[in-house]
Order: structure tokens, then C-alpha cells, then sequence
């Protein structure tokens, strides 16, 4: 009797070791992050203020969510600043690709400047840009310095515009991330196929329009969902700069959930913010994989 | 008026020189083959003909004007990538038309030109795929079409067949000969593989570290190579070699090697005349040799190659190994002593110096 050695199907049942020893860390993950979200889920149907309670209040905590003032304008300002980041990001991270792309020895520099603060703590560099902003002390004041009496530069103070202050201080991490992402990107371009665009008499900008981005679309689809899922999680630049102000300004959900859990005893209400949060995330993440999939699919 | 001409170019990559003072002259129409092995900078001299690659110095001269440092668009020249190089993004129409639109030429005439190339090409059915939908050789055959809508004068051709499997590689090569004879253009090919420096070329440019080794007909680089590389990278199998000394008997030179002497009958030795003494390399083609009785040389049989239509019969022969070609019917076997002579064709010899081309019999 001859056993059918290695059908595809016996393959298929024994144990990948690859998958064995991936599997503690799918265990952890599976565990910790799904439990902590059914945590939350069922914390942010109970009463509990500052320790857990067990008791069902059903949507409660959600309906006095979408009534709280301070909630709704953390939203408000999360949909106007994720955008505008991610715009931004996406643009000024591209075109210094470009630039470290095409000349090495200016590469080294702009390498430095955009990525070593991805490595910093967000604290840090958050300091850093509220000096700079800070109209008493950094850019505004320098001008002055210089004799232009006039110059006004005031959006950290700013009501209408403090959001667009978190814009600038993040677009310089996210560039930087963005950069190293496509950077990656444009390398694995053939470099025949931008000689026969020259060759061609394609001008420098179309080449970039025309073939350059479409082949970067993968990059760009990954680059986009890191940015997206930064932009959800914002909390530690507004904490470093503007502290949510002035008044409720700068205010992020983040920040919402954060001060609920810990400043002011309301956990239940927390939770059902981070639920809202993690639901927001799924919506938005959800057509950038598929995107990004067909990104791939299209690229091989 | 030469097509293309190229005068003492030297070009340098990343601070190393890869090409030195290069000269090389292209007549109007001519097919010319640069053939050298990989890594001898034939693409980098193709890229410093299209202006893809700053030159260091001398001149390159396109239909008689000087293009030096002109730019790529502007020098009417049409380039095929060993990588084909296309758009992946693109169809095989925008393929084609990308560059004609880039340049602001007319719609209808944009048409005009892609159909033409398609026709041409063969290439109607495939005009609405991706690349990614192609066969290797389809996507060749787009890559020509790129440079064939341009309607230039001069096509540079980089490797064009060397990622194909070797029946496509043969019927794309009768191709592009027909495309040649059909358009007239000036076309410069760059390949490894001798055996298309042979059936394409009307001349031949052997390159080797950066300086042309010889130009020619294919039949003059064949039978009179100017050089010991030459005559090794020509032909396969490649031609034997033998380590000797020239001898004089009776007024007449003599090849002499340990355990063989051989005449050099109606020997052209040109200016210099022969010199008893003289340390030479004896050069002879394996399908000059005969095995058979009486023996000029002898060897010890160590493989047999069958090919099909015919076996290459490997010896050691003098401490060199030599290959000589036998009829499919041939029975030998390894360790068996064959006894070779000379059946037809000129015998060359080398300076065992430097290599060069010293003399060849008639
Ligand atoms: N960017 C570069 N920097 C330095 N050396 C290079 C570069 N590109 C090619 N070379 C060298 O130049 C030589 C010629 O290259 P290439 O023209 O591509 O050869 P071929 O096309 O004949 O195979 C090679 O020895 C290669 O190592
Ligand atoms: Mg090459």
C-alpha cells in the first residue's frame, strides 16, 4: 500500500512553522487589542464613572456623547485638520522624494531634517514648534527683530486658525514618512523607462504626472493609510502645543477620550468615544486597503 | 555623410572612465553591430549617443550636426531599451502616442503614425492591453514601435533579444533585418551574442573595456580578427590557440611548438618579416580541422558535445584545450588520441605580447 506522501491537502493541515511561531504574537494581539475593544464596548454601555460598573444603560453614553459641545467640536476639527494633513503630507513628502530622489548629496540633508524627528517623540518636536509659533517668543518675534514692525504671525493663539498650526508641525513628520515611503518607491522604478520618457520629449513635470505617480500608486496607497490612522490617533502634538486651546479650538477626540478616562472619571463616556473612534478608522481604512490592493494587483 | 559620427569620446561614470577616446563612424543606412560582453560599456556609449549620459569629452555628430550637448528629445533619434522600458501604466496604443502628444503633434497625425507602426509591427490586436498583458516578444516588438513612430533617421537598439528564449530571439532577429531593409534607417545594435553581430550586422564594432577592438565586416572580423580577444569572443566554439615560436627552414617560416612544427605556407605577415625567434600564438578555428591522418597536431579527446547536426569534439591539445568539429555520426571517446589536420581556410598568429594580429596564410 503506497500513502499518498504529500497530498495537498495533509500539506495544508500541518503546522506552518512560520505560522507557529508568529502564533504568540497573534495570540497577544488577539487578545489585547480585540479585548480591550470589547472592553470598551461593554464599558461604554454602563454607567461606570470612574471605576467599571456592570450594570446596561444601553446607548446612553452615546447619546449624551453626541450632546456634549466639546465631542462635536473635536470632531469638527479632526474632519478639517485630516485632510489638509494628509494633503499635505502626501504632497511635500512626494516632492522631496523627488528632490532626494534626483541628487544624492542634497538627499543627505533633507533625509535628516524630515526623518530623524520621525524618530522623536512628537513631545519634543511639539515644543519645539510652539516656540516657534508662540508670537511672543519665536517667528513673529524674530521678524519684529529684523524691523517689520507689522508682520503678524499669531495662529497659535488663534482661534480660526490654531488647527492649521497642528497642520505644520505634523506635515513635517508625515512628510518625512511619506518620503522615506515613496523613496522606496522611485527606486524600484527602471530608470530606462524615465530615459525613454526623455527620450520621448516628455517634459520633466509630465513625466512625473503621467508615469512616475501612476507606478507609485501602491506607495502612495500605503503612505496614505499611515498618515490616516496618525491622523485619528492625533493627541500628543495638541498636548505639546495648544493644550486643545485656545478655549476648545484645537480640541481632538484623542484628547476628548483621554481627559474623560483619566482627568475626569467618566470612563463609560471615554469608551464610547474610542468605539466611535474605532468605528470612524474601519469606515475610512477600509476603501484605502481595498485601494491600495488594487494599487498592488495593478503594479504586478 | 555619415549618419553618426563619434570623435574621441570619453565618458565617465561615477569617476571611473568606462569609454576612452572613442572614435566610430556610421555611414547613412548602415546596420552596425557594437558587440562586446556585458560589462564593456556598449550601453553607455548607446546612452551617450541619445544624450541620456553627460560625455567628458569629444564630439558626437548626428546627420552631420553637432549634437554633443543637445538634449535627448532634440536629437531625432529613435531607442529601443534591453529592458523594453515601457510604460506599465499605459496601453500599447498610449504607448506609442505619449511621446507624439508630449510634443504637441496633431491628433489625426498622432493616429496616423501609431497605426502605421502597428501595422508594421503586427501589433492591431494588442493596442488596447497593458504591458503586464504581453509576452516577452510582443513587448519587444512594442518597444520598437516607440522608437519607430518617431519617425527618426537613427535607431539605437540596447540588447533588444537578449531577454528572449532563443526560437523567438531567432525569428525577431530575421525581423528586424526585413524592418531594416524595409526602412533604410541608420541603425546601431547593441548586443553580446556574436551570433547576431553576424547575421545583422553590415559591420561589426568589437568593444573590450571601453575602445573599439576592431571594425568591420562581419567576414573580415571573422577570418582576420585584429586581436586575440577578437578572434576568442568570435565564433563558437571559439578559436583554438597555441603557444609556439616562429622558426625559419629552408627560408620558409615555421610555427613550431613542442612536439609540432608547421609550415606557414603564402603567410601575409605584413610590413614587419617574420623573424626566427619570435614568440607567437598559433590561432586556428575548429571548423578548419580535420580528424584525420596525416596529423598537423594531436590531441587527447576529454568531451564530446552532440549539437545535432553535428558534435564538438573537445581535446587537451599541447596544454591548451582545443574543439574541433565532427560529423553526428562520429563515435569518440574520452581519453582517445586524435590526430588533427588542417582541412581548409587561413591559419592567423598573434604576438604573444600583446596579443595582436601578426599574420595570416592564404
Ligand atoms: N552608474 C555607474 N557608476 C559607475 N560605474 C558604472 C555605472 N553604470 C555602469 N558602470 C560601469 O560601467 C561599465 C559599463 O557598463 P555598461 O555600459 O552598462 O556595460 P554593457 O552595457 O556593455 O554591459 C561597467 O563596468 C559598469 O560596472
Ligand atoms: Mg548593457
Amino acid at each position: 500500500m503506497n500513502k499518498p506522501a504529500a497530498s495537498p491537502a495533509a500539506a495544508r493541515r500541518a503546522p506552518n512553522p512560520a505560522h507557529l511561531a508568529l502564533l504568540p504574537m497573534a495570540l497577544t494581539a488577539l487578545v489585547v487589542y480585540l479585548g480591550s475593544m470589547l472592553w470598551s464596548l461593554r464599558i461604554s454601555m454602563s454607567s461606570s464613572r470612574s471605576l467599571p460598573m456592570q450594570d446596561f444603560v444601553g446607548l446612553a453614553q452615546y447619546q449624551r456623547l453626541f450632546a456634549n459641545e466639546r465631542w462635536l467640536h473635536s470632531l469638527h476639527n479632526l474632519a478639517l485638520y485630516t485632510p489638509l494633513f494628509i494633503a499635505a503630507s502626501l504632497v511635500v513628502g512626494f516632492l522631496l522624494a523627488v528632490l532626494v530622489d534626483r541628487q544624492a548629496r542634497a538627499g543627505g540633508l533633507l533625509r535628516a531634517v524630515f526623518l530623524y524627528p520621525y524618530a522623536l517623540s512628537f513631545i519634543a518636536t511639539g515644543l519645539i514648534w510652539q516656540w516657534l509659533l508662540n508670537p511672543e517668543l519665536g517667528i513673529q518675534q524674530a521678524v519684529h527683530g529684523w524691523g517689520f514692525a507689522g508682520f503678524r504671525f499669531d495662529w497659535l493663539v488663534d482661534q480660526d486658525r490654531v488647527i492649521y498650526t497642528l497642520v505644520i508641525a505634523t506635515v513635517w513628520q508625515g512628510a518625512g514618512l511619506v518620503m522615506a515611503i515613496l523613496l522606496a518607491g522611485l527606486r524600484a522604478i527602471d530608470a530606462d523607462i524615465l530615459r525613454a520618457a526623455r527620450l520621448d520629449g516628455v517634459p520633466a513635470w509630465r513625466i512625473h504626472v503621467s508615469i512616475v505617480i501612476p507606478m507609485l500608486g501602491f506607495s502612495f496607497a500605503t503612505a496614505a493609510l499611515l498618515l490616516l490612522t496618525a491622523a485619528v490617533k492625533l493627541y500628543d502634538a495638541v498636548i505639546a502645543m495648544t493644550q486643545g486651546g485656545p478655549g476648545t479650538a484645537s480640541e481632538v477626540p484623542a484628547k476628548f477620550i483621554m481627559d474623560h478616562l483619566f482627568g475626569r472619571a467618566n470612563i463609560a463616556l471615554a469608551s464610547a468615544g474610542a468605539t466611535i473612534m474605532v468605528l470612524t478608522a474601519v469606515a475610512l481604512l477600509a476603501p484605502l486597503l481595498y485601494a491600495r490592493r488594487r494599487a498592488l494587483r495593478a503594479s504586478r | 555623410m555619415a549618419a553618426v559620427s563619434v570623435r574621441n569620446l570619453r565618458v565617465a561614470l561615477g569617476g571611473q572612465p568606462v569609454i576612452e577616446a572613442l572614435d566610430l563612424e556610421v555611414a547613412d543606412g548602415e546596420f552596425l553591430v557594437l558587440l562586446g560582453p556585458s560589462g564593456c560599456g556598449k550601453s553607455t556609449l548607446l546612452n551617450a549617443m541619445a544624450g541620456l549620459l553627460e560625455v567628458s569629452g569629444g564630439s558626437i555628430e548626428i546627420d552631420g550636426v553637432d549634437q554633443t550637448w543637445a538634449s535627448p528629445r532634440d536629437r531625432n533619434i529613435g531607442m529601443v531599451f534591453q529592458s523594453y522600458a515601457l510604460y506599465p501604466n499605459m496601453s500599447v496604443a498610449n504607448n506609442l502616442s505619449f511621446g507624439l502628444r508630449a510634443r504637441g503633434m496633431p491628433r489625426a497625425q498622432v493616429e496616423e503614425r501609431v497605426q502605421r507602426a502597428a501595422a508594421l509591427l503586427q501589433l492591431e490586436p494588442l493596442l488596447a492591453r497593458k504591458p503586464a498583458q504581453l509576452s516577452g516578444g510582443q513587448r519587444q516588438r512594442v518597444a520598437i514601435g516607440r522608437a519607430l513612430v518617431r519617425d527618426a533617421r537613427v535607431f539605437l537598439l540596447d540588447e533588444p533579444l537578449s531577454n528572449l528564449d532563443a526560437n523567438l530571439r531567432a525569428s525577431l532577429r530575421r525581423e528586424l533585418k526585413l524592418l531594416h531593409q524595409r526602412l533604410g534607417a541608420t541603425m546601431i545594435y547593441v548586443t553580446h551574442d556574436q551570433v547576431e553581430a553576424l547575421t545583422l550586422a553590415s559591420r561589426i564594432a568589437v568593444l573590450h573595456k571601453g575602445r573599439i577592438q576592431q571594425l568591420g565586416t562581419p567576414a573580415e572580423v571573422y577570418a582576420r580578427p585584429a586581436n586575440r580577444f577578437v578572434a576568442g569572443f568570435m565564433g563558437s566554439p571559439p578559436m583554438n590557440f597555441l603557444e609556439g615560436t616562429l622558426t625559419m627552414n629552408g627560408g620558409v617560416p615555421h610555427f613550431t611548438a613542442p612536439g609540432c612544427e608547421f609550415e606557414l605556407r603564402d603567410c601575409d605577415f605584413g610590413a614587419a618579416a617574420p623573424m626566427a625567434g619570435e614568440a607567437v600564438v598559433l590561432g586556428v578555428r575548429p571548423e578548419q580541422l580535420r580528424i584525420a591522418a596525416p596529423a598537423a597536431w594531436s590531441g587527447v579527446v576529454t568531451l564530446v558535445e552532440p549539437m545535432g547536426n553535428h558534435q564538438v569534439v573537445w581535446l587537451e591539445c599541447g596544454g591548451a584545450s582545443w574543439s574541433v568539429l565532427a560529423g553526428s555520426d562520429a563515435r569518440h571517446q574520452r581519453g582517445e588520441r586524435l590526430p588533427l589536420a588542417l582541412a581548409t581556410g587561413s591559419i592567423c598568429l598573434f604576438r604573444a605580447d600583446d596579443g595582436t594580429l601578426r599574420g595570416v596564410t592564404a
